[in-house]
């Protein structure tokens, strides 16, 4: 009885509705903080004494970071919980998190080297964050491999969800094997020293974490209600959602008021 | 021919694996078996054993009696380990230092490539047969089972790797005292190495083209013993203290055996769908 609110967001049209009336409320505010905190990032904060302006980058850079092994952990608890229960929407949310975290983590890697270059004079050096960056790579790009090799669907989700819990109990064990491998990154960017240490440089980066975090939510609304749409093609409430007639009535007809009764 | 030797032998597992109660008694397989004293000791530890450990028990025999009668397939993954370290030197200075300083990459480099090797056959075959869904439906868990199989493979890729290391270690420059560690290290590895293959291998049991995926699930997984590995090996081979990557490598292999048995009885149940 209780759970009821819970078990609503396992219907697709329940979810798609509701994604698709949340997602202004996410993107539009992920857009103002994300053009804020670049507005104070780049015109308003001083240069780093020692950076110069190269610290700029980590207004991108750290949001990427953080929203890289987020959205693992969004895909692989989506990923179980579509395992464990069955419910379709998690398995399209889990479906959709790959490609957004891959991309996440191509952007990290990438600002993280220009970024390197002025720092360290090198692109790419045998770090620990580098290298777990790098390998978080590998998994989600070993997911959507595993996901793409099964022709059936739900046979995909089963799969590629198991491998996804799998990576999440084995990604602290890299973590930690490759930190204490060898180290020369700085330290967390928010809590202890070497990092972002002036209070002026905080408060643009805390914006565009806030603001990348809504924009991940966005786009991530927007991608599951895609893979809903994909997934659902054959069902009538997505023929009546998107004002056609179902793809088994006559195409040249007029739209149906009530594609659901004429199925029948 | 090798897959008739595999048929003839495919039996008496399932035989065992099926409720003592109500199952009526099975035949004992034709005598057509090039072994026939090895046939009758295995069907009569299997009439004797049941419940889990029981159908484990035989499930290994009779992994292992397949794996022997085809011996070519099952010394692959030994061959590629021996000729991938031979490759090092060729393709470096023959320097002893050189060579010292290189062995623990070359050495653990070419065991995770070994294992991946094998990983294919694991239960590609079973899956085609029939046989693993017969496994599915015997009633034993098939968490156990699975781990039987994972620990036949580890006997046949991972202990043969683990029995010519020292070969492969002296002929990098390794000393005789670093022998010990590196073997201790290759034991503890590539248990870890073949129960996260087996993850992999399950996975990708139902596909028609799996051999670079199968890498890419793996390899980053087995990143840790990887590291760990090497890094004991480096250890032994400096003469240095190396409890401490033992440890780990002991930490990983137990978690792995705890856990990944359930992942690749997940994915092997999706696999037969």
């Amino acid at each position: 009885m209780a759970w009821v609110w819970f078990h609503r967001f396992g219907s697709p049209p329940y979810f798609y509705r509701l994604a698709k009336r949340l997602t202004p409320w996410v993107a539009w505010p992920a857009a103002l903080l994300c053009v804020a905190g670049l507005i104070e990032g780049l015109g308003f904060t001083p240069p780093d004494y020692r950076q110069g302006d190269g610290w700029r980058i980590l207004l991108f850079h750290v949001p990427m970071a953080f929203l890289s092994m987020e959205t693992y952990i969004v895909m692989a608890v989506s990923a179980a919980i579509g395992l464990i229960w069955r419910m379709r929407v998690a398995n399209a949310v889990a479906a959709s998190c790959a490609t957004l975290g891959a991309s996440f983590t191509v952007v990290t890697l990438g600002t993280g080297m220009l970024w390197g270059k002025p720092m360290w004079g090198t692109y790419w050096a045998w770090d620990p964050r580098l290298t777990s960056e790098l390998l978080l790579l590998f998994l989600y790009l070993g997911y959507m491999g595993l996901r793409s090799g099964f022709d059936d669907i739900s046979r995909a989700d089963r799969a590629s969800a198991v491998l996804a819990i799998v990576g999440l109990v084995d990604i602290p064990i890299i973590h930690y094997s490759v930190d204490w491998w060898n180290s020369l990154h700085q330290g967390s960017t928010l809590i202890g020293t070497g990092g972002i240490a002036v209070p002026s440089m905080w408060v643009p980066v805390l914006m565009m974490i806030a603001g990348f975090e809504l924009y991940f939510i966005a786009l991530l609304l927007l991608r599951t209600r895609g893979e809903i749409l994909r997934r659902e093609r054959n069902a009538s409430w997505v023929a009546q959602e998107l004002g056609e007639a179902p793809p088994d009535s006559a195409p040249s007809g007029p739209p149906l008021a009530h594609p659901a009764a004429q199925r029948v | 021919m090798n897959a008739e030797h595999g048929k003839a032998v495919r039996m008496p597992p399932v035989a065992a694996s099926a409720p003592p109660a109500s199952a009526p008694p099975m035949p004992t397989p034709p005598p057509a078996s090039p072994m026939p004293a090895a046939e009758e000791l295995g069907s009569a530890a299997t009439r004797r054993r049941t419940g889990a450990v029981g159908a484990a028990v035989a499930l290994m025999q009779r992994d292992l009696r397949v794996a022997l009668r085809r011996p070519g397939d099952t010394l692959q993954p030994l061959g590629f380990f021996i000729v991938v370290t031979t490759l090092f030197p060729l393709a470096l200075q023959p320097e002893v230092s050189l060579l010292r300083d290189i062995a623990p990459a070359a050495l653990w480099v070419a065991a995770l490539l070994a294992s991946l090797l094998a990983l294919d056959l694991l239960f590609r075959e079973d899956a085609q047969d029939g046989t693993l869904e017969q496994l599915a439906l015997c009633g034993q868990p098939l968490t156990g089972l699975l781990l039987a199989k994972t620990a036949v493979h580890w006997l046949l890729t991972g202990l043969p790797l683990v029995v010519v290391a020292p070969l492969a270690a002296a002929a990098l420059g390794s000393p005789a005292a670093a022998i010990p560690g590196i073997l201790a290290a290759l034991l503890l590895g590539t248990v870890t190495l073949s129960l996260i293959g087996a993850v992999g291998a399950g996975l990708t049991m139902g596909m028609k083209r799996n051999g670079s995926l199968l890498a890419l699930l793996v390899l980053p997984l087995a990143v840790p013993v990887l590291i760990f590995g090497a890094r004991a090996t480096q250890q032994a081979i400096g003469a240095e203290p190396l409890a401490a990557p033992l440890y780990l490598l002991g930490a990983m292999a137990v978690l792995a055996v705890t856990l990944a048995p359930w992942a690749v009885a997940a994915a092997v149940r999706i696999g037969l769908e």
